[in-house]
Parts: C-alpha cells; sequence; structure tokens
C-alpha cells in the first residue's frame, strides 16, 4: 500500500504550502480601515474553522483506510446507521455556522451604513477606465490606464506597477468618511481596492453605495473586478489617500483649473491648438474602441479613418460624440468631458489619419450645442 | 408479450428531428442576424412539424396494435406532466421578471426603497405601473394602455368557457358518446381560434393606436413577452386539440384509453390557467 | 434490525431470477435489432446503453475541446503580458471554456451514466421513452457544433463569460450572440426532454418490488437532479429568450432607460445557476456513494439520510442564487437572507461527507483505480466545499468575489469534483460495459498524475486570489506570477494525463482481463447481475426484486 503515504505526503504537502504561502503575504490583506480589519478576521476565522474540521474529518478518513486495509485482513463491520452519531453530525456543524454568522451578521450591517458622509465621490465606470466625480465640489475627471503598451507586448520591461498605474488617480482625506456613489456609462464594471476591502458593482442606470474611511496616508492599488469586455484586465483603480490639509489644497486646486477650463469655452481656439489637445483626449479615451490610429474594430466599433460618409456629415459627428448612440456601445460625452474637451476631440478626428476635412469645431459651438 | 415493456425498434425521426431544429435554429438566427434565411426558416418549421407528424403517427399506430399496456401509459403520463412543469417554469421565469420590475427596479429608479439612490440619474422621471414615461427620453412609452375589461375580458370569458367544453368533450369520450365528444371539441377549438383572432386585433390595436411596442420600455417589453409567448401555447394547444379531433373521429379512443386526449387537455388546462395569471397580473392590477 | 449481508462474502443476489433475467439477452439480440448497421445504427438507435454511450463519447470530446480552450488560457497566463492571444480571444476562450465543461462534458456526462445504468440498476429493461431519449441526444451535436462555429463569425464568439451578464452579453455583445442563444435553446431542450425521461424511468420503471427507498443512491440523486434540471432550465430559457428580444426586437428587460435592470438578469441567471452547479454534483454524490461502500465491502452508512440530504441540498439550492451577487449592491435583508441559506447547505453536504466516512470505519478497504478517484473525490470536493463556505460569508465575499479564489473554488469542486466522479464512475462500471477490467496500471497512472496536474493547478489559485488576481483577465500585475505559472504548469500536466484516460478506455474495450457478471467482489445493486458485457437488451421480463431490511 504505497498509495496511503503518498496521500498522506500531499495533504501534508498542500497544508504546508497553504501556511507558508498565507505567511507571506499571499492572503486577503489586512487593510487600512477598520473594516477591512474586520473582513479579514472573519476571513481568517472561517478559514481556520475549515483547517479543524478538516483535519478533523480527514484525520478519521485516512485513519479508516489505513487501518481497515483489507491487504491487512481487515474484516468489514455490520453497523450502518447509528441514529445519535448523525444527530450529533448534524447539530454540530449547525451551532459552528450559526457562531460564524452572528459576527459576519454584524459586520455586514456597518458595511452597508453608508449614512453621514463627509464627502460624496460618484464612480462611473466606462469601457475602459474610470471617471470620479467630487460631488458638490466641481471637480471632475477621468483616470486611465497609464501603463505603455510596449510593457505589456513585451517590448519594454515592465515597471513596478505594471498594470496597476493610472495616469490621475483618485485622491481622498484620511480620517474623514467618504460615501462612494457607483454607476456606469455601459457595462457592469466593478470597482475594487484590496486595501479598502470595498468592491461594488457599477451598473448602469442604477447607482450603489459603498464607503470607506481610510486611516493610513499612502497608494491604494485594486482593479476593475467584472467582465466589462475587451480591456476588463486593464482597467485599474488607484487611490491616493492623504491627510486631510494636503486633501484639502489638492481640492481647491483642482477647483481653479477646473475654473480656468470652464472660461476656455468663451475664447477662440487655435486648430494646432485643438488638434495637440485632442490627440490626447482621443488616445485616453476613444482609442480603447476606435484605435489610436482610428481603425476601429468592425463590425461593432466603426473605423473613423478612412470614413468619407462621417467627414461630410459634421453636424453628425458632433452630435454623435455629445449623445452617444442608443443602444450600442458609444457612449454619451456631454457630460464626460468638457465643451473644450469635445470640440477639441471632434477637430482632432476631423484632421488625423488622412482625414484632411481641415475643419475646426470650437469649444463655443459645444457649450451652445449642450445647452 | 405479457408483462413486458414495449420499446420500439430503431427510428429515423429522432435524429431527423434533431437535424430539423438545427436547420430551423441556424436559419432564424440567419433571419435575425443577417436578414436573409426567411424561407430557409420556414422550411426548417415544417420540417419539424412533419418530423412531429410521424413521430406521433408512430406512436398512434403502435398505440393502436395494442403494443402499450398499463405501465406505457403511466410514462407517457409522467412525461407529460413533467413537461407541462418545465413549461410552467419557463413562465414563472416570465411572471418573475415582471413581479421584479413592478415590485423594485421601477420604483428604485424614481427614489424608492432600499437602492432609491438610482433616482441621482433619473431626476425626471416618475414611477408608475403602467410605465407610461420610461426613465430615458429616448425611449418612448405606451400613450394609453388597454383596458382589462374590454378585450381581454372576452378572451378570458373564451378561454375559461373552452375549458368547460373540453371538459364536457373529455366526460362524453369517457362515457363512449364519441359524437357528442366530437362536437364538444370543435367548440373548444373554435373558441381557441376566437381566442387568437381577439389577440390579433389587441396587438393591431396596441400596436396602431396605443403606442405599446416591444420597443416602448418595459411596459411593451413585459405585455409583450406574456401575453406572446402565452398565445404561441394557445396555438400549439390548438393544433394539438385538432389532432385529437381527428382522432375522435376516427374512433382512435375507447372509454378508458384516450391518453393522447387527456395530455392535450392538461395542455389546454395549462394555458389556460396561465391566461388566468396574465389576466390578472399583466390586464387587471 | 439485523443486517443482512455477512461480511467479505459476496451478497446474495437480491434476485430471484437473475440468471433468468440476463438469460434470455442473446435470443433478443436477435429478436428485434434488425435495423440498419454500422453508422446508422448509432444515429437511429433507440437503446439505452447504445444512446449512453453516444452520451459518453460526446461527453469525452467536449471535455478535450474545452481542456484545449483552457490549456490557451493557462498559456496566456503563463507570464505577465500579452503573448499568444489578444483580450477579444482570451475572452472568447474562457467564456467557450466554461460553457463547454459545463453544458458539454459534465452534464452529459453524467446523463450517460445515467442512460447506461438506471435501467441496469433499477431493473427496467430500457429507459421509459427510448425515442425521445435519442432525440435529446441528437439535440447535443447540433447545439454543440452551432456554439462552436460562432468562433468563426465576424466579430467572435461569445466573449461575455459563461454567465453572460447583460448589457454585455446584449447591447455590446458581438453579432453571433443570436446564435450563442440559439444553440443554448438546443442544448436545454435536449436537457430538460431527457430529465423527463430520466424521471419518467425512475418513478415508473422500477422492478416489481423495488420501492423508493430501496434504489441505489445514483438512481435516488438522478431523480433529484431530472428534477431540479426540469425546474431550472427552462428559467434559463426565459432568460436567454430576454436577451435575444433585448438584442434583435428593442425590448429593456436589461436596460435601465426603459424601465428595466442589469441586475435582473443575474437574479434569473442565478436562479437557473445555482441549482445548476448542483446538478453537477448531486450524480456525483450517487457515484462515489456506489464505489465506497463497494471498497469498503460493507453497507453505505446512513442510507435514508443520505436521500434526506440529498433532498434538503436540492430544496436549499433554489434559495441560495444571489450569493454569487453579493456585490452586486442587494438591499442588506436580501444579502442576509441568502448568506444564512448558502451557509446552511453545508450541513446536510456534511452529512454525506461524515456518511462516507462512516462507511469507510471499520471496512475492509482494497485501493483498485475507481475508490482511489472516489477517495480523492471525498477529501477534493470537501476542500472545495470549505472555500464555498468561505464564499458564503458575505462580507468576506466582498474581498473575494470575481477573484481567482472564486475560481479556485469552483474547479475543486468541478475538476477533482464532478470529474473525477464521471472518471471513478468509468473506471467502476466499464467491466460492465465492455466485459474487460480497465488496466490497473495505466489506471494509477493516471490517477496520480491527475491529483498532482489537479492540485498543482487550481491549489495556487486560492492564493492568486486572495492576493488580488480578478480573473477573466488575460494579463496580470507582476506579483502574481509565480502562482499563475504553477497552475499554468499543473493544467498542462493534468491536460496530459488524460491522455492515459483515453487510452485506457481504448486499451479496454478492445480487451483485457474477462470480467465476471459481478465485477467487484463487494459490488450489490442489480446491474452487477447482468453479464459482462450487458448484452444489448436487459431485463426485458422484470426482475423480482427483494428488498433488504433496513
Ligand atoms: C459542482 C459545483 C459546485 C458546488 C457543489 C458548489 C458548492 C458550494 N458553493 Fe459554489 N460555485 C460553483 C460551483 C459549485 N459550488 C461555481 C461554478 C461558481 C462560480 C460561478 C461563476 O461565477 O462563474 C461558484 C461560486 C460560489 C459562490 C459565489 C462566489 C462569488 O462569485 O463571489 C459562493 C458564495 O457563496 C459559493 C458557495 C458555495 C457553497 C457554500 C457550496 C456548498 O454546497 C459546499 C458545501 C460543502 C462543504 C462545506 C464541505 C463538506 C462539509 C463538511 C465536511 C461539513 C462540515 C463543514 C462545516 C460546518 C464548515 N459558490
Ligand atoms: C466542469 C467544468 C470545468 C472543468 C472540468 C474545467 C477544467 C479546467 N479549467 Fe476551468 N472553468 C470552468 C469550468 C471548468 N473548468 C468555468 C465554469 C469557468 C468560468 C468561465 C468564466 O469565467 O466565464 C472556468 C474558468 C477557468 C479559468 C479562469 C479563466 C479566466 O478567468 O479568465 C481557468 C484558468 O486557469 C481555468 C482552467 C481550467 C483548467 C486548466 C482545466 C483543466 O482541468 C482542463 C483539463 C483538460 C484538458 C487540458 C483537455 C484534455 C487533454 C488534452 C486535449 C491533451 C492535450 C495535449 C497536451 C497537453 C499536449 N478554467
Ligand atoms: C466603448 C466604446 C467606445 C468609445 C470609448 C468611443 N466610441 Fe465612438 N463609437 C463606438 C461604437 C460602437 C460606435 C458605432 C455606433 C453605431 O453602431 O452606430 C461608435 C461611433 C462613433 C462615431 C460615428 C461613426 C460613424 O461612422 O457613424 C463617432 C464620430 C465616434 N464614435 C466618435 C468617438 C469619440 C470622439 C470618442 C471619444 C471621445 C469615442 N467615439 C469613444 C464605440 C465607442
Ligand atoms: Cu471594467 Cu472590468
Ligand atoms: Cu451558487
Amino acid at each position: 500500500m504505497r498509495k496511503l503515504p503518498g496521500g498522506v505526503a500531499a495533504i501534508g504537502g498542500g497544508v504546508w504550502l497553504t501556511f507558508s504561502a498565507l505567511a507571506h503575504g499571499w492572503n486577503m490583506p489586512l487593510g487600512v480601515t477598520a473594516l477591512s480589519r474586520d473582513i479579514h478576521g472573519l476571513h481568517m476565522t472561517i478559514f481556520w474553522i475549515c483547517v479543524v474540521i478538516g483535519v478533523v474529518v480527514f484525520g478519521v478518513m485516512f485513519y479508516s483506510l489505513f487501518r481497515y486495509r483489507r491487504s491487512k485482513g481487515a474484516q468489514a463491520s455490520l453497523f450502518h446507521e447509528n441514529t445519535k452519531v448523525e444527530v450529533i453530525w448534524t447539530t454540530v456543524p449547525l451551532l459552528i455556522l450559526i457562531g460564524m454568522a452572528l459576527p459576519a451578521t454584524a459586520t455586514l450591517k456597518q458595511m452597508y451604513d453608508a449614512k453621514d458622509a463627509d464627502l460624496d465621490v460618484m464612480v462611473t465606470g466606462q469601457q475602459w477606465r474610470w471617471h470620479y466625480e467630487y460631488l458638490g465640489e466641481d471637480v471632475a475627471f477621468t483616470s486611465n490606464l497609464a501603463t505603455p503598451r510596449d510593457q505589456i507586448d513585451g517590448a519594454a520591461a515592465k515597471g513596478e506597477n505594471y498594470l496597476l498605474e493610472v495616469d490621475e488617480p483618485l485622491v481622498l482625506p484620511v480620517g474623514r468618511k467618504v460615501r462612494f456613489l457607483l454607476t456606469s456609462d455601459d457595462v457592469v464594471h466593478s470597482w475594487w481596492v484590496p486595501d479598502l476591502a470595498v468592491k461594488q458593482d457599477a451598473i448602469p442606470g442604477f447607482v450603489n453605495e459603498n464607503w470607506v474611511r481610510i486611516e493610513t496616508p499612502g497608494t491604494y492599488r485594486g482593479q476593475c473586478t467584472e467582465l466589462c469586455g475587451r480591456n476588463h484586465g486593464f482597467m485599474p483603480v488607484v487611490v491616493e489617500a492623504m491627510e486631510p490639509d494636503a486633501f484639502d489644497s489638492w481640492l481647491a486646486e483642482r477647483q481653479q483649473a477646473a475654473a480656468r477650463e470652464a472660461s476656455g469655452v468663451d475664447r477662440e481656439w487655435a486648430m494646432d491648438e485643438l488638434m495637440s489637445r485632442g490627440q490626447q483626449v482621443y488616445e485616453s479615451i476613444c482609442a480603447s474602441c476606435h484605435q489610436v490610429d482610428g481603425s476601429g474594430n468592425p463590425p461593432v466599433f466603426p473605423a473613423l479613418a478612412n470614413n468619407p460618409a462621417l467627414m461630410a456629415e459634421r453636424d453628425r459627428h458632433i452630435a454623435t460624440v455629445i449623445n452617444g448612440v442608443a443602444g450600442k456601445p458609444m457612449p454619451a460625452f456631454s457630460s464626460s468631458l468638457s465643451p473644450v474637451e469635445i470640440a477639441a476631440v471632434i477637430t482632432y478626428e476631423r484632421n488625423a489619419w488622412g482625414n484632411d476635412t481641415g475643419d475646426s469645431v470650437q469649444p463655443s459651438e459645444i457649450q451652445a450645442r449642450l445647452e | 408479450m405479457s408483462g413486458s415493456y414495449y420499446v420500439p425498434p430503431q427510428s429515423k425521426w429522432p435524429a431527423l428531428g434533431s437535424l430539423a431544429v438545427g436547420v430551423m435554429m441556424v436559419s432564424l438566427g440567419m433571419q435575425l442576424v443577417h436578414g436573409i434565411g426567411g424561407l430557409v426558416m420556414t422550411l426548417g418549421m415544417a420540417a419539424v412539424l412533419t418530423v412531429m407528424w410521424l413521430w406521433f403517427r408512430d406512436v398512434v399506430r403502435e398505440s393502436r396494435q395494442g403494443l402499450y399496456d398499463a405501465q406505457m401509459d403511466r410514462s407517457f403520463r409522467w412525461g407529460m406532466g413533467w413537461f407541462i412543469f418545465s413549461e410552467v417554469m419557463f413562465f414563472a421565469a416570465f411572471f418573475g421578471a415582471l413581479f421584479y420590475v413592478r415590485v423594485f427596479a421601477v420604483p428604485w429608479l424614481d427614489g424608492e426603497g432600499a437602492k432609491g439612490v438610482a433616482a441621482l440619474l433619473w431626476p425626471d422621471f416618475t414611477a408608475s405601473w403602467p410605465l407610461m414615461n420610461p426613465p430615458s427620453e429616448s425611449i418612448s412609452g405606451p400613450r394609453e394602455v388597454l383596458s382589462p375589461w374590454q378585450l381581454p375580458l372576452v378572451n378570458t370569458i373564451f378561454l375559461v368557457t373552452s375549458s368547460v367544453t373540453l371538459t364536457i368533450a373529455h366526460e362524453a369520450l369517457k362515457e363512449g358518446y364519441r359524437n357528442t365528444a366530437r362536437n364538444w371539441l370543435i367548440g373548444t377549438i373554435l373558441l381557441g381560434v376566437c381566442f387568437l383572432v381577439v389577440q390579433g386585433i389587441e396587438y393591431y390595436e396596441a400596436y396602431h393606436h396605443y403606442g405599446i411596442t416591444l420597443q416602448a420600455g418595459i411596459y411593451g417589453s413585459t405585455f409583450f413577452l406574456l401575453t406572446g409567448f402565452h398565445g404561441a401555447h394557445v396555438t400549439i394547444g390548438a393544433i394539438t386539440l385538432s389532432v385529437m379531433l381527428m382522432r375522435v373521429m376516427k374512433g382512435h379512443f375507447d372509454r378508458d384509453d384516450h391518453f393522447g386526449f387527456e395530455a392535450a387537455a392538461w395542455y389546454w388546462h395549462f394555458v389556460d390557467v396561465v391566461w388566468i395569471g396574465l389576466f390578472i397580473f399583466v390586464y387587471v392590477l | 434490525m439485523a443486517p443482512k449481508l455477512p461480511p467479505r462474502l459476496p451478497p446474495q443476489h437480491p434476485l430471484e431470477q437473475a440468471g433468468e433475467a440476463a438469460g434470455p439477452a442473446g435470443h433478443a439480440e436477435a429478436g428485434y435489432h434488425h435495423g440498419p448497421k454500422g453508422l446508422l445504427r448509432w444515429l437511429l438507435t433507440t437503446n439505452h446503453k447504445e444512446i449512453g454511450t453516444l452520451y459518453l463519447i460526446f461527453s469525452l470530446s467536449m471535455f478535450f475541446i474545452g481542456g484545449i480552450f483552457a490549456l490557451v488560457v493557462r498559456a496566456e497566463l503563463f507570464q505577465p503580458g500579452l503573448q499568444l492571444v489578444q483580450p477579444e480571444f482570451f475572452n472568447q476562450m474562457t467564456t467557450m471554456h466554461g460553457l463547454i465543461m459545463v453544458f458539454g462534458a459534465v452534464m452529459p456526462g453524467f446523463v450517460g451514466l445515467a442512460n447506461w445504468m438506471i435501467p441496469l440498476q433499477i431493473g427496467a429493461p430500457d429507459m421509459a421513452l427510448p425515442r425521445l431519449n435519442n432525440f435529446s441526444f441528437w439535440l447535443l451535436p447540433v447545439a454543440f457544433t452551432l456554439l462552436l462555429s460562432t468562433l468563426l463569425m465576424p466579430g467572435g464568439g461569445p466573449n461575455f463569460g459563461w454567465t453572460f451578464y447583460a448589457p454585455l452579453s446584449t447591447t455590446y455583445s458581438p453579432p453571433s450572440t443570436t446564435f450563442f442563444i440559439l444553440s443554448l435553446h438546443m442544448a436545454g431542450i435536449s436537457s430538460i426532454l431527457g430529465a423527463i425521461n430520466i424521471i419518467a424511468t425512475i418513478l415508473n420503471l422500477r422492478a416489481p418490488g423495488m420501492r423508493m427507498m430501496d434504489m441505489p443512491l445514483f438512481v435516488w440523486t438522478w431523480l433529484i437532479t431530472a428534477f431540479l434540471l426540469i425546474a431550472v432550465m427552462p428559467v434559463l430559457a426565459g432568460v436567454i429568450t430576454m436577451m435575444l428580444l433585448d438584442i434583435n426586437f428593442g425590448t429593456s428587460f436589461f436596460n435601465a432607460a426603459g424601465g428595466g435592470d442589469p441586475v435582473m438578469f443575474q437574479h434569473i441567471f442565478w436562479f437557473f445557476g445555482h441549482p445548476e452547479v448542483y446538478i453537477m454534483i448531486l450524480p456525483a454524490f450517487g457515484i462515489v456513494s456506489a464505489i465506497i461502500p463497494t471498497f469498503a465491502r460493507k453497507r453505505l452508512f446512513g442510507y435514508a439520510s443520505m436521500v434526506y440530504a440529498t433532498s434538503s441540498i436540492a430544496i436549499l439550492s433554489f434559495l441560495v442564487w444571489a450569493h454569487h451577487m453579493f456585490a452586486v449592491g442587494l438591499p442588506l435583508v436580501a444579502e442576509l437572507f441568502f448568506m444564512y441559506t448558502t451557509m446552511l447547505i453545508a450541513v446536510p453536504t456534511g452529512v454525506k461527507v461524515f456518511n462516507w466516512i462512516a462507511t469507510l470505519f471499520q471496512g475492509s478497504i482494497s485501493f483498485e483505480t475507481p475508490m482511489l478517484f472516489a477517495l480523492a473525490f471525498v477529501v477534493l470536493f470537501s476542500i472545495g466545499g470549505f472555500s464555498g463556505l468561505m464564499l458564503a460569508i458575505a462580507p468576506a465575499d466582498f474581498q473575494y468575489h470575481d477573484t481567482y479564489f472564486v475560481v479556485a473554488h469552483f474547479h475543486y469542486v468541478l475538476v477533482p469534483g464532478a470529474v473525477f466522479a464521471i472518471m471513478a464512475a468509468v473506471y467502476y462500471w466499464l467491466p460492465k460495459w465492455t466485459g474487460h477490467y480497465p488496466n490497473e496500471r495505466l489506471g494509477r497512472w493516471h490517477f496520480w498524475t491527475s491529483v498532482v496536474g489537479v492540485n498543482l493547478t487550481f491549489f495556487p489559485m486560492h492564493f492568486s486570489g486572495l492576493a488580488g488576481m480578478p480573473r477573466r483577465i488575460p494579463d496580470y500585475a507582476l506579483q502574481f506570477a509565480d502562482f499563475n505559472m504553477a497552475s499554468s504548469i499543473g493544467a498542462l500536466l493534468f491536460g496530459t494525463s488524460q491522455l492515459l484516460f483515453v487510452w485506457m478506455i481504448i486499451k479496454c474495450v478492445r480487451g483485457g482481463e474477462k470480467a465476471p457478471a459481478k465485477a467487484w467482489d463487494g459490488a450489490e445493486d442489480l446491474e452487477w447481475t447482468v453479464p459482462s458485457p450487458a448484452p444489448l437488451h436487459t431485463f426485458e421480463t422484470p426482475p423480482r426484486f427483494q428488498h433488504q431490511e433496513h
């Protein structure tokens, strides 16, 4: 019977692997909020319960396999029923489970208590980026993957935060209660930062709530965790938690920048100004569907290069970007982009990749359209 | 062959049947996706019906030859019973969707209930059922809804009556009055046909005068989903009953051996019960 | 309450006329097996054994196709970075892998076993509705050819995961989605009709004298599985019909703009989906409950409680669906309700595990290949069950959800769970099917490479998940690299070792040590009273079953 030691060795090896892996940080992070620690505690408790039950159950099993081998002449007994033990092994697990359900219920109730927040942040999932809006503060921006394509394709060495880095992180204050309002412009996404123990789906047309009170300043990284199409794996979340003072001055700075941007609507923009701004917007937002070179991905995502029909219809071009296409993946950008950005990106599209209409679209025109 | 269960010999209908279903499905897909395949689809559907016809003809023959015993009869009963249960669950999914939308989704979008924050996205939306004004303006809701007390009531009367007439036909068959059974069965089928005609009129009205369409938001969606699949079941039931009518006239059934008839009757009653549910939850409430 | 069977002796046949029942096989063959031979014979057959074989072959082919898709996934995940496939194709591979394994490999595998064994175990001449049986089978190749062909259509095949959440699967899906829906409709019809047939057979065709509580547990678990199938496959049909309408006719079921709700899709899907996962495990429980007593040479402990536990699992399975949706934003009461009901399922499942172990206790145990697989099932399925229980703790599931921790959980219950049980069943019943014992040496090699491979593949996934790796991603951050590499190597090992399985089957069909009617000395059920290989027609005259004292 060589198999038995084999089986025991395999299980022993598994147990050893488990503990050493957990000990080396391959475990749920402890996190930086009170709730994340509670959840970690629940996780470890249930884990140990399972380990103990497993050791007992498999222990009896392997003992029986070893002790009652036929090759050693074991004779089978006749019993095949015993109401007493059956009752015991039905009620004992039940009690264990009740014991587990109580703390879980308490933690869950806290997680659901998003009342009385100091700051509301609207988080909107878009294929494939996050849009953040500080409600009532006039600050909003999108947060895109910042890892260069070369690294993904293996043409350049991968950086430390490969795939977990963004152009603009979500900045939050420590010590304050922040409420997230999550929604989506297209498909279901899920916003997750392990260290904050917040994972919440972003459902198009509905709003979910969640909240966090971060205790330690730092940079916390996560990812979108609901399959949302092609670039689902390339939709990171980065949160930068700052001391409240630093946060307040950051917020004030962003508000000023937003005001400057808004005043840009009224002035006349030069072509090259529009083009460079447009290229920036295009590459960070539109290229994920229409590709950097405007070739799209037919049949679902149309090409914008070599699209004479579109070039002939300037009006429809503008309308499509502002309103999106209902029932199709093309989102409406009227709320997530500023008039300047919309004007710039349309100008760019109408003059890049051999589209040489020479048209420029001014922010004021977009502003007028939006009203 | 006493005491032994009849196992049919090899048969080509199952394999041909699945082929026919395959053709029908693929061409339906071609029609929906590429707009071609309508003709093939019709042929596929005809093929499915033909295979069913030929298959059931074999069953009827075997039954007439006395190859089936009481145990076989029970197999058919279990089979039909569980099949109807599966249909119940099919409609349960649709009713579930209706209830979910009415009780949860639509009120949430208007700011009520546990997930009322959703109203943030739809400031101008007011919940109502029937949902006349869907949250987004890009979708225009129905202008008006059908009154349950006109055509739908008529249809309810048709179907309920038809269940009664069918039961009378069945009783007559059990007593051995074949002609009586035939007449009441004809009445039942006619009531079914009347139902379908009225439903046709209702759909015409809905589309042309009420603005109730598949595209008219969730009200139109659930309305046509539930009534449409019910109507399809009435059609199937009426066809089945017509086949039974032919068999009654050919004298296939005797007093205590007429499971084909009973199966069709079960199905018809099931369709009737579904209608009652529809009448209450889709039209009245 | 005297137990009927003396230990170690071959149990006496529960049949009065076993020999007679098996005897007339030869003449029956001449009797009415007069149709075409060759390929056409398989196409037109109404025989439960032939149809069972077809199902099993189909299942094995699908297992390989789905396995190759998994290997594509694992190959891409071998290292960080995009090497072999683009994200579009990766998503199609993940989706098709899940769909093919669930609907093409595991479910038809169990139906194949049911076809072969249920009539033999209850003393029936065939399935209750033999022609319908063949129809159920032949729908499958049609459905899966269509499903696989979507990979070649413009825009590619399904790329939205096997759970196809709306609106990714409706508004944002490739044009081939309509074909995907229609193929799933066909597979669903096949399952429903197959389940109806199984229920009718079990309820109506038992040998005279066999009461419900005399049925072998494989029959019991299949009865309950068939009930689950009939209850939930139509719900799946319903939800994909709504998708079809949303895609092609502009309805708003899963679109908030029209008053619908994308989350409604998930509710209806999981109302089907959770019972579906028990559909994939209950027959496995039945198989293990047949094999363990055989090789422990001891009657199954707690037969009645096994039946009640299975029924409880089935009933509970209708009440737990939203544990897949803890992070979707359910109201608190719903969250609590689904957490409690889910945790409850551990109780009846535990009863089963304890019963198996009590059966082993004080048995007389030998370790033939079927037993090895069954024992590995008990251990590894339980590990999968434990991680399931961890997932059921709603607050913690916020951290686990949609990470590789979940992938680890369900592969433990599905691969060394459902798939190992199917393999155990194949080793166990091959002597009955072919008349030859499977090669024990090959079987052991297959077993040990599989056990090592499966654990190497799926155990590390627990850790990558806990460390934060989401599922369904073609590329990942650097800290997940080591464990992914281990998983990929394990997958290759496990995949390759399945070639041994095929080789073993081929060898066994062609020859090998001859098996007697009662191939395993501890085996008791009716199937062991007919000759090996089982003649094409068995129990044409129903045997008289003598029930044993409980
Ligand atoms: C065969 C299939 C199968 C089986 C049997 C199970 C069994 C269980 N599953 Fe699993 N599950 C899946 C297949 C299966 N699952 C799949 C495919 C998914 C993912 C779908 C997707 O998203 O793609 C999934 C996902 C899944 C989730 C969602 C995770 C997420 O997405 O966030 C959850 C959450 O609760 C869960 C829970 C459970 C539980 C509690 C059991 C229980 O039945 C387990 C019970 C067993 C035991 C507990 C072990 C034995 C018991 C004892 C030894 C007794 C004593 C024990 C204690 C008291 C602790 N499963
Ligand atoms: C019963 C169901 C079942 C089975 C048996 C398996 C078996 C396997 N699965 Fe899984 N899997 C699922 C059901 C199943 N799976 C489901 C439902 C999902 C979720 C899908 C989704 O997210 O939508 C999933 C997802 C899933 C993922 C996650 C993908 C992602 O999130 O992107 C991975 C990753 O490693 C994986 C791997 C494997 C592997 C390596 C096997 C192996 O066990 C396969 C082994 C078999 C073979 C390899 C084939 C046979 C061998 C050969 C053909 C020989 C080949 C020759 C050589 C190797 C030389 N599966
Ligand atoms: C999530 C994917 C996605 C993103 C991001 C996206 N688009 Fe689109 N776009 C589409 C799709 C899909 C269509 C086709 C809609 C249809 O079927 O009519 C489209 C159509 C268009 C069209 C009309 C093309 C034509 O020939 O009719 C224009 C112009 C356009 N997009 C511009 C943009 C701009 C500008 C941006 C960024 C600011 C952008 N898109 C971002 C998916 C996207
Ligand atoms: Cu967004 Cu995944
Ligand atoms: Cu589940």
